[in-house]
Parts: structure tokens; sequence; C-alpha cells
């Protein structure tokens, strides 16, 4: 054993040193923060685009007098939904022929003309493109009914509290999926970086000298944990960005998401601890399939099924974090690749510690199971060593 | 036989590679402190038996003892092995790649460094130091890899075709570096398809052919299995002295070539003088190596050796 990690701190030292100081891991590091960087300038653009755009309104056909109940009706409205929600409304004055102005109206583009309501107040109308059963026409009969009161009946008393059994469960679950998308995406973009490790070694011949020097699995061992070192140095950087950029956007900063179960110190340290144990099974069965390959080309041949089997592990959790104890989500975190995202979640719904103590303790023995397997494996079909019977031979008999 | 202790010991070593066996039976002694040489055309597995030695692959069947121990890789710090398919990081630099080989072979990275930095030094590639491996010359990078196989000096040195791909004073240079660890102790293996390094270096080979061992022992017992070759001039070409050439002897020219009779050089001189040959030069020489190999492996392994690529 001894020998084994001192074998895998070598070959890690080196496989760091060669990823990290490279000119190449400045645009690994800034890779992630080009959507933020592209989402920010073209997220500013398209709210100003938006902004400047003119939206559709209802004309309102009346005059000044009759057209001042509805607006301070909207008005009031506009305190209970969201301004960008509620029907807009424009007075015109009225004009000669009704139908002919509703006809010019309808036909306006400065500003678009979505319906025309006419005889405001005692005989109100609607004429326009929308479904009478529709938002706008619900809307626009909420605002006639209040507009009929000059004032509001009553004023409703509100006390606040900060959360309640019934939005807590949901905020808990969201915080869960959350924590599963962002490992699940880290892992994606991390893990598949595996599969062309080995065929470095492969291509330099240099697999010889090491396999002469060491046991396979410190090669195996070293690039899994190099790796790992040079990803969680990028999300050190990453995270400084995003919580930079959260705490710029939203009042409060991380404070102000959804609290998990187990509280924030503890659900952030499992997260830090399930994202290296599911960058570490993954990475393993990566490495292993990945140091099968002989050429680049056949790396990036096997990239696109991995990818997609990736995926469909991240469905396999998302699709029971909201119960953490249903049959599905048991079965997702026994799953030894599934594990990780499934726990995470249920770190932000439940409160209990020992499962995680399970789960991580489960999830390292599958560590070394694959990756003894894959150094088995490498040494087998790689270097040739071992039996010559094909494994479904060896099954056989 | 072999007297001392052996530094390597193979004992019907077996390689199958699905249908094909590529070793059949492998058997080896390597006493400490020599150099031994594995002989044979490509193919004749060579290779795959350094590699077994080594802990890179198991075999079949068969035992293997390397410096006192069964399973190779605890040996490791103790061995270095430059593979017959040369690499090394290009992007590395050439003290790194040398002190990395170190490192592998347990050296403390610092120390490796340092020592690096001195072989290279020793062997004029100090100015390169710190300059990526893929911008060092073939050779070079070649020089590199076998700093880097002894920089942690070890007691087994194992060569796979060391001298594949180097020029005629990089040859000479690593035969003497060769010699040079053997001298300080070390036991050196190295395989090879052409004879003249062997017999300029080795004490001891094996002649590999079709995967078996044709032949295990010292070069003079090699060359012992072929009669002393006899090439006689003579001033006359008929006489009774002719009855002292045995037959089967051939003919060069006017020189008679054939080989030394087992009751030796004594009574066939004799003959030649009674028999009135008029002798105007007569040479007894010891047989090669290649006529040993050729006599032991075969006519077929020798022509396949002639055909590799010349070194």
């Amino acid at each position: 054993m001894r020998k084994l990690l001192r074998g895998a701190f070598v070959i890690g030292r080196r496989d760091f040193a060669a990823t990290v100081l490279s000119k190449t891991f400045l645009f690994f590091l800034l890779g992630p923060l080009f959507p933020l960087l592209f989402g920010g300038i073209f997220g500013g653009i398209g709210a100003s685009v938006a902004s400047q755009r003119e939206k559709p309104v209802v004309a309102v056909v009346a005059s000044p007098s009759d057209f001042a109940p509805l607006a301070s009706a909207r008005e009031r409205l506009a305190d209970a939904i969201d301004d960008e929600k509620l029907v807009r409304l424009e007075r015109f004055d009225p004009q000669g022929g009704s139908t002919d102005q509703q006809t010019r109206l309808l036909a306006s583009r400065e500003p678009p003309v979505l319906a025309v309501l006419t005889g405001v107040p005692a005989q109100p109308h609607l004429t326009g493109a929308i479904d009478p059963d529709g938002v706008t026409a619900h809307q626009v009969q909420l605002l006639l009914a209040d507009a009929k009161e000059t004032q509001p009946s009553s004023t409703v008393a509100v006390t606040h509290t900060d959360t309640a059994s019934g939005s807590l469960s949901n905020d808990r679950a969201a915080t869960g999926q959350v924590g599963q998308t962002v490992l699940f995406f880290l892992t994606l973009l991390l893990s598949t970086m595996l599969l062309s490790q080995v065929v470095e070694e492969k291509s330099n011949k240099i697999v010889e000298v090491v396999a002469a020097a060491l046991p396979i699995e410190s090669l195996f061992v070293g690039k899994l944990f190099a790796m790992l070192a040079a990803s969680v140095l990028g999300l050190l950087v990453w995270t400084a960005a995003v919580a930079a950029v959260i705490a710029s956007l939203k009042q409060g900063g991380l404070a102000a998401l959804p609290p998990p179960a187990i509280g924030w110190p503890a659900f952030l340290t499992l997260a830090v601890v399930y994202f290296a144990l599911n960058y570490l099974l993954l990475g393993a069965v990566f490495l292993t399939i990945g140091a099968q390959a002989s050429t680049v080309r056949e790396v990036q041949t096997l990239s696109m099924p991995v990818t997609f089997a990736q995926v469909v592990i991240f469905g396999f959790a998302a699709t029971t974090a909201a119960s953490p104890n249903s049959a599905g989500a048991i079965a997702a975190a026994i799953f030894p690749l599934s594990s990780p995202l499934a726990m995470i979640a249920r770190g932000a719904q439940e409160a209990d510690i020992w499962p995680h103590v399970a789960a991580i303790l489960w999830q390292i023995l599958w560590v070394a199971v694959i990756l003894r397997v894959g150094s088995r494996l490498f040494r087998k079909t790689v270097l040739k060593s071992g039996p010559s019977r094909s494994w479904w031979r060896m099954r056989r008999t | 036989m072999v007297d001392g202790p052996l530094a390597v010991e193979a004992i019907d070593l077996v390689k199958d590679f699905g249908a094909t066996r590529a070793v059949d039976g492998v058997s080896l002694s390597v006493p400490t402190g020599s150099i031994y040489g594995l002989l044979g055309p490509n193919g004749a597995g060579k290779t795959t038996t350094l590699r077994m030695l080594l802990g890179i692959i198991d075999p079949s069947s068969g035992n293997r003892r390397v410096l006192g121990r069964s399973r190779p890789l605890d040996a490791a710090e103790e061995i270095g092995y430059l593979p017959e398919e040369r690499g090394l990081y290009p992007a590395m630099h050439a003290r790194d790649a040398i002190a990395f080989m170190g490192a592998l072979r347990g050296m403390a990275l610092r120390e490796a460094r340092r020592r690096a930095d001195e072989l290279l030094t020793e062997y004029g590639l100090g100015e390169w130091a710190k300059k990526p491996i893929r911008n060092l010359s073939k050779g070079m990078a070649q020089t590199v890899q076998l700093l880097g196989t002894i920089i942690h000096k070890p007691r087994l040195i194992v060569l796979d075709e060391p001298f594949s791909g180097l020029d005629a004073i990089n040859q000479a240079r690593l035969e003497e570096r060769i010699r040079s660890e053997a001298r300080e102790g070390a036991t050196i293996i190295f395989s090879t398809h052409v004879i003249a390094h062997a017999e300029r270096l080795c004490e001891r080979i094996a002649i590999i052919a079709k995967g078996k061992v044709a032949f295990d022992g010292r070069v003079d017992e090699a060359r012992a299995r072929l009669r002393p070759i006899v090439r006689l001039q003579t001033r006359e070409r008929e006489g009774p002295w002719r009855s002292a050439i045995p037959a089967g002897s051939r003919t060069e020219g006017s020189t008679f070539v054939f080989e030394l009779p087992e009751s030796g050089p004594e009574p066939l001189l004799k003959a030649l003088i009674d028999g009135g040959a008029g002798i105007e030069a007569l040479a007894i020489e010891r047989p090669g190596l290649h006529d040993a190999f050729v006599a032991i492996a075969g006519e077929s392994a020798a022509a396949a050796m002639a055909q590799e690529k010349p070194q």
C-alpha cells in the first residue's frame, strides 16, 4: 500500500504540474466564466432591448374622467401582481364612429394594440384578438370591478415570517436540485477529461517505464487525484466568481438562498465531499474506458456515449430529488454512480448525518473497486498480462 | 552451470497471447555483476521475456526471481529499465524527465534533480537541462532516457535493444557506460539482434529463437561448440599431404578452409610437413559468435537477424 501511494503521488505530482503549469490551463479556468460573461453582456443587451420594445396594450376609448378609476384600479392591482404580468392600459379620446376607431386602433403599431375597450364604465366591451376566457379578458374584468369602488373595501394586515412549512419543503427540494445540478455539470465538465489521460502515456510509450517501476494502480490513482486537484483548483476560482456575481445581483448574496436541512456549513462540506466522490467514481470509470483507447480519435469517439451515460445517471438521481425517502431515491443512493447526486439532494431535505457517513464510505469502497478492476483490465488488455482467456470464456468455465 | 549468486533466474517461463505462444519454456540464469546478452531475431521472444522478468506482465506459467524476490516489482527501486520503444513526455524539461524517472524508482525529487544535473553535465548536455524534450535531437532524447534509467544507481539494469537508433559515437559511449556500470557492480541484461555488440560486451549470453532458449552460457562456451577453423595455403596442390585435410573442407581461392581435427594442430602439421605440402600460410581461427549463433540457432534465425534494420 505504501508503495502504491508513493507511486500515485509521483504520478499525480507530475500530472498536476503538467496540467496546472500549462498555458492551456488558463483557458480551462476561464472556460466556465465565458457563459457568465456572455450571459451578462447579452442578458443586459436583451433586457435593454426588451425594455425599449413597446409592449401590446389594451386601448381604452374613454374620457379622462371615465378612465381615471380604471387607471387607479390598475395601480392598486399592480401592488399585488407583478406589473409586467398585468395588462397595460392606454387611453384614447372617443372619435366619431366607434367601429372605425376600433379598426384603426387594432391596426396601430405605435403602440401595438391587443384589444380595444369601449363603453366604460356603463357598458364595457372588449374587442380584439383575445380569448374571451383568457388572461387579458379576466384581468380587464377585475380592473373594471375594482374601478367601481372608489376605495378598497378593507386593508389586509400582513405579518411576515421567514419560513413556513409549505414553502420550506419546496425551497429545500429546490436547494437539493440546484446542488445536484451543479454537481452534475461540474463532474460532466471535468471528469470526461480523464478519458484521454492514459493515452498520453500510451502514445509516448512511457507506460512501459511506469509499469516496470510501480503497480499499475498507482498510475490510475495518481492520474485520478491529479485531475481532481486541478479540478478543485478550478472550482475555487469558479466558486469565487459565481459568489461574487450572486452577491452583486442578489441582496444578501448566498445567504439569501433557501437553507438546506442540515445547515449551510454541513451542506457545503458535503457538497465538496460528494463532488470529489462523484468525480472519483465517474472519473475512475472514464479512466478505465479511456485507458483502452489507443489514440485521441478513439477517445473522442468514446466521449459522446460517456457523456450520455452521465446524463442518464443524473436523470436517475434527479427524478428522486424531491422525495429522499422514496424507493427510487434509496436505489439512487445505493447505486454507486448516482449515489453522490442522490445524497446531496438528501442533504438539502433531511437533517440526519449518519446516512451521509454510510454513503461516503460506500462510495469510497466503490472508487477502490473500480480502480482495481480498471487497472487489472489495463494490465490484461493493454499490457497483455495475465491469463489469456477472454472474459466470456472465463464466465463460461 | 553458474557459480555464485544470481541476479535473475527464470524457470520455464511461458507466455501465451491468445493462441500464440510468444515464450515457450525459457529458463535463464544471470550471475550477479555480469553483462548478459539476450540474442535473437525480432519476434524471438526477447522483449516478452524481459517484460516478464520486470513484472510488467505476468507469465502464463513458470517462475522468476529478480534480485532475490519472486515479485519483480518488490525490487523495482533497485532496477533500471530502458524499453525498446523509447518514451518521454515531450513538454518536460530534460532534467525533470530524468528526475521523474528517478522518483518513479523511489528517489526524493530534490535529490533526483541534483543527480540529473550531474549526469547531464557529465554527458555534455548541461546546457539542455532546462530545455523541453521536444527540442532535443533524437540522440539527445535517447541519452536522457538512458540517464533516467541509471539515475538511482540500480543493481540491475535491463536494456531492451539499447543501441537501436544510436549513431556510432553514441553506440561506443553506451558500450563504455555499460562496462562502467558493470565495473561498479551492477548486473546488466540487454537484448540485441546485433551479434557484434554482444560479442564485445557480454560474458554470458542466451540465444533465443522462436520463443525458446537455444543456448544459455558463457560466450566462449558458445564458441567452443564449433571446432576452430584452419586456413591453409600450400605451394603444392596435390600430394600425400592431402590425406591430412578432412573431408568436407572447402576452398576459397587457393586457400583450403576446414575444421581443426579433434586430434589437434600438431598431428595436422606433422602430416602436412611429412606429406610435402609446402606450407605457405597456416592460420587457426577461433570461430566468432556469429558462427556460433548460426550453429546454435540455425541459418534461418541468422538470416532473419541479418535482414533486420542495421544499427
